[in-house]
């Protein structure tokens, strides 16, 4: 497995990432400007990546989806942002933070890398109070923190409930200024169909131009994909409507690897499914368990008002099952004891697939006051989609999908498979192990756009004697006919369901034998019934509309069609990961108590697929993990 | 609950649009009004028509993509709600609810509801932001900042930028968007080293894009889903005078 080089620099841990800062070659600043780097996505990493390359003085060429860079995912963030500042004199640090994130993760996450996030994680706030970003101070000017789970410090930065929003903007106006400056050319509402791959280099782009159906050419000297992650498999999720794996799938089929795919996050508090017609699942934060108690009635099936419940027929099974961590356990930990308890007969609501977030408790310590400062715009939006008012009955609440730790393979460098091509943010998968800390993903994406990849993309181009190439070259023109003629087939497609109607289809097998808890059995069962439904995509779905306008149809063809590829590798990715870990749940592979019971022996690595020319046939790589530092222990949250 | 959708249909930019009347069936009340959209384009597409297009993609309010006129409202009958996050059960059940993109010489119709707002990313180009490059900030605590301060430099920097002030300002002006960034800035110790530039700037380049006057109509306030106040105008207003009797730059 040679090709599995993670490139970690030698030394002690605390000295990685200084070391290697002082080995990576550099471009010179008169050079830089003959370099063009192409940055794909426009999140926190996509845009702090094109803003920062920009600003040392390369050519960027920045693409996005949307209308403009501002509307990414990452604005949808609410609670908020982890670094290690200490401010809070409650004994934290670079190596607490380093430990939690690992230990979170369930140790299935390289500690080269997750030590750098944290070291990098201090620079981060610095900036973008730099920036303007808003977050919540204290009376003394200072700034202020709270907790999240999976922490026993305070550690985490906000700004209201839109810490990521005000992230995004802060990164979006440091992006703007280079589009200003013209360091940074912006192509908005453009979809990458394809990576093109010259003499084994990432050397370009093929995009659709979601405006009139054009198929554009960009070459590039690298590309960098910031483009999310896949939680959209799951039909239903608290991901935005377009965010999709197609960008990262397509650089899959040009060689780049996929790891850990079936690591995937279900987010404890979300508002629960209310019917079949429902588009999309929406996170309440989970800010909100620093002073919200999970419970359920102790009586099975109890349909009574819950503020009819005596507080003797309530069982707060967080504080009881996890009595050190309580309602602040780690997101994977604190889905299992949702799904446990409902399971169990226990669920409220309509559906009984619900658990009550209480704050009575709070509001009688605190205040309503209080309560609404720091979570009024929670509250209030909860209100508006379940027509309840939180202050005066308990929230209902239930898990669902929210965020995947799994992603393209890379490097300490943040570099694929495929040399030149980069993968940032939620789009790779390195930080997070199996399961990723609350209030860390806007670190990483931050970590991997602002203060990684202006360093290790120095030294990739300095290192590389790339030749000029045009967008005349045969390698373009493939994947560029390859585009037109994928298009011109979904077009083709006069079936008699719609492409939506399927994607529920596929979403729900996955929720179903690959969401909270996957067992031998129900993953062989979906790896029979995925190729079925790609079969009837292909056979029978319907794209109405022409390939040279606006077409949103169309768009969304793609996407599923990628999805029902992708879907695949991440079923077999968890039939051959035989052990629990974080979000990943084995029903065979547990402990008395039903937490999730890793196998070190086994499976202490990462696995990295490669893509064969088969889907059905993808090949397995290992890059084994080892820990210097932290001792893998059976994760204790009790 | 059954409805009658009168939806805005234009082919592109060029086309002259028409209203179309579609009928929405057995719509739950708990379907969001982007759901009710969906319902409706699954069924146009089953019969082989095209969907109609609309702009959007988070549906928790927040990414700005949404956004139509309903009934005569940008984003519908609700305060401080979008489009996303207005729910069917605000609407009576047989009632017809005319849809219609954003109205603005600065925002072209590209497609049925989807319009161009790429006027407003040139505004901020023009200097909504803080000019420093990635890696000198100093400690984020050394400057402290006053809560009361980084609170309303909150409320300012809510802002989606979806446009709805200026779908509903009678005269297409952008002053609610471009006062929102201005005030957010001008109101934190980091943002006020540049702040009369950039206030002129942006200023200047709004009225080059083609937007109206400001003639304190307040529309833009009612609309606006984030409940941005008009105060921001004000303050706008009094840094775009005093820019110019201090100048800064020369």
């Amino acid at each position: 497995m040679a090709q599995l080089d993670a490139k970690v620099p030698g030394g002690p841990l605390e000295d990685k990432w200084d070391r290697h800062r002082f080995e990576l070659k550099l471009v010179n600043p008169a050079n830089r400007r003959k370099h063009t780097v192409i940055v794909v996505g426009t999140g926190l990493a996509g845009a702090g990546a094109a803003a920062s390359l920009g600003e040392l003085g390369y050519n960027v060429l920045c693409f996005g989806i949307h209308d403009t860079p501002r509307r990414a995912h990452s604005i949808a963030a609410q609670g908020g942002i982890n670094a290690a500042k200490n401010y809070q004199n409650d004994a934290d640090s670079v190596y607490r933070l380093f430990y939690d994130t690992v230990k979170g993760g369930d140790y299935r996450a390289r500690e080269a890398n997750v030590y750098r996030l944290a070291q990098v994680s201090n620079n981060i706030i610095d900036h973008c109070v730099a920036l303007g970003v808003p977050f919540a101070r204290e009376y003394g000017g200072l700034l202020d923190n709270r907790s999240f789970g999976g922490a026993q410090v305070s550690r985490t930065f906000y700004a209201r409930g839109q810490t990521g929003q005000q992230l995004l903007l802060a990164a979006y106006s440091a992006l703007s200024r280079q589009i200003a400056a013209g360091t940074v050319k912006m192509m908005t509402r453009r979809e990458m169909l394809d990576v093109v791959v010259i003499d084994g280099h990432a050397r370009g782009i093929v995009v659709r131009n979601l405006l009139d159906g054009s198929i554009e050419k960009y070459a590039a000297h690298a590309v960098v994909l910031a483009t999310g992650g896949y939680a959209n498999v799951f039909f239903l999720s608290t991901n935005a409507q377009n965010s999709n794996v197609s960008a990262a799938w397509a650089a899959h089929k040009r060689g780049a690897f996929f790891a850990n795919p079936c690591f995937t996050q279900i987010h404890p508090t979300c508002i629960p499914v209310h019917g079949d017609k429902q588009s999309k699942l929406t996170l309440m934060s989970e800010s909100l368990r620093n002073d919200g108690r999970v419970w359920v009635p102790a009586k099975k099936d109890d349909k009574r008002n819950p503020n009819d419940i005596p507080e003797s027929e309530r069982d707060y099974y967080l504080e009881r099952r996890y009595p050190t961590f309580g309602n602040l356990v780690p997101r994977d930990v604190a889905s299992r004891a949702a799904k446990e308890r409902v399971d169990a007969g226990h669920g409220v609501g309509a559906t009984g697939f619900a658990v009550y977030l209480d704050f009575r408790d709070a509001i009688d310590r605190l205040g309503r006051d209080k309560i609404e400062k720091k979570y009024g715009n929670l509250f209030e939006m909860y209100e508006r989609i379940t027509a309840d008012d939180p202050y005066k009955t308990p929230m209902m609440i239930y898990p669902a999908l929210h965020y995947t730790m799994g992603g393209l393979w890379v490097d300490y460098n943040l570099m694929t498979t495929v040399p030149g091509l980069f993968a940032l943010g939620e789009a790779n998968f390195s930080d997070h192990g199996a399961n990723r800390l609350g209030a860390s993903a806007l670190m990483q994406g931050l970590a991997d756009g602002f203060f990684v990849i202006p360093y290790t993309m120095g030294g990739y181009l300095a290192s590389e004697k790339l030749k000029e190439v045009r967008t005349d070259h045969d390698a373009f023109k493939e994947a560029e006919s390859a585009a037109a003629a994928r298009t011109k087939k979904l077009l083709e497609l006069k079936g008699k369901r719609t492409v939506l109607e399927l994607h529920r289809e596929l979403g729900l097998l996955l929720w179903e034998k690959c969401g909270m808890a996957r067992n031998e059995q129900g993953l062989k069962e979906a790896l029979e019934k995925i190729p079925e439904i790609r079969d009837e995509f292909w056979h029978n779905a319907r794209v109405v509309g022409q390939g040279d306008t606006i077409n949103q149809v169309l768009e969304r063809a793609g996407r599923i069609a990628d999805y029902l590829e992708f879907a695949e590798l991440m079923v077999r990715d968890a039939l051959e990961r035989r052990e629990s870990c974080g979000g990943h749940f084995r029903e065979e592979s547990q402990t008395e108590e039903g937490e999730a019971k890793r196998d070190d022996e086994n499976f202490c690595h990462v696995a990295a697929w490669e893509y064969s020319g088969d889907v059905r046939a993808p090949v397995r790589h290992v890059e084994p993990l080892t820990f210097e530092r932290v001792h893998p222990t059976q994760r204790s949250y009790k | 609950m059954n409805l009658t959708l009168k939806v805005w249909r234009q082919s592109g930019p060029k086309d002259t649009g028409r209203f179309e009347t579609y009928e929405a069936k057995n719509v739950s009340p708990d379907m969001s009004f982007l759901e009710m959209l969906d319902f409706v384009n699954e069924e146009l597409q089953l019969s082989g028509k095209e969907p109609i297009v609309f702009e959007h993609d988070c549906r928790e309010g927040i990414c700005g993509c949404c956004g139509a006129v309903v009934n005569g409202r940008a984003h519908g009958p609700l305060d401080k709600t979008t489009l996303c996050q207005l729910h069917m059960r605000v609407f009576q059940d047989g009632e017809t609810i005319v849809i219609e993109p954003w109205r603005s010489k600065a925002f072209p119709v590209l497609k049925d509801l989807m319009v161009d707002r790429s006027a407003f990313d040139q505004i901020i180009q023009a200097g909504g932001f803080i000019a420093v490059n990635t890696g000198g900030a100093p400690d984020a605590n050394a400057i402290p900042i006053s809560p009361f301060d980084a609170e309303k430099a909150m409320d300012a920097a809510a802002c989606i930028g979806c446009g709805a002030c200026v779908a509903a300002c009678p005269n297409g002006s952008a002053m609610l968007f471009v006062s929102a960034k201005v005030s957010h800035l001008a109101l934190l110790p980091q943002g006020k080293v540049d702040a009369k530039r950039r206030v002129r700037m942006m200023v200047e380049k709004m009225d080059e894009l083609g937007f109206g006057n400001c003639s304190n109509e307040a529309e833009c306030e009612r609309a606006c889903p984030k409940g941005i106040s008009i105060s921001h105008i004000a303050r706008l207003n009094r840094n775009f005078l005093w820019s110019f009797f201090s100048h800064q730059e020369d």
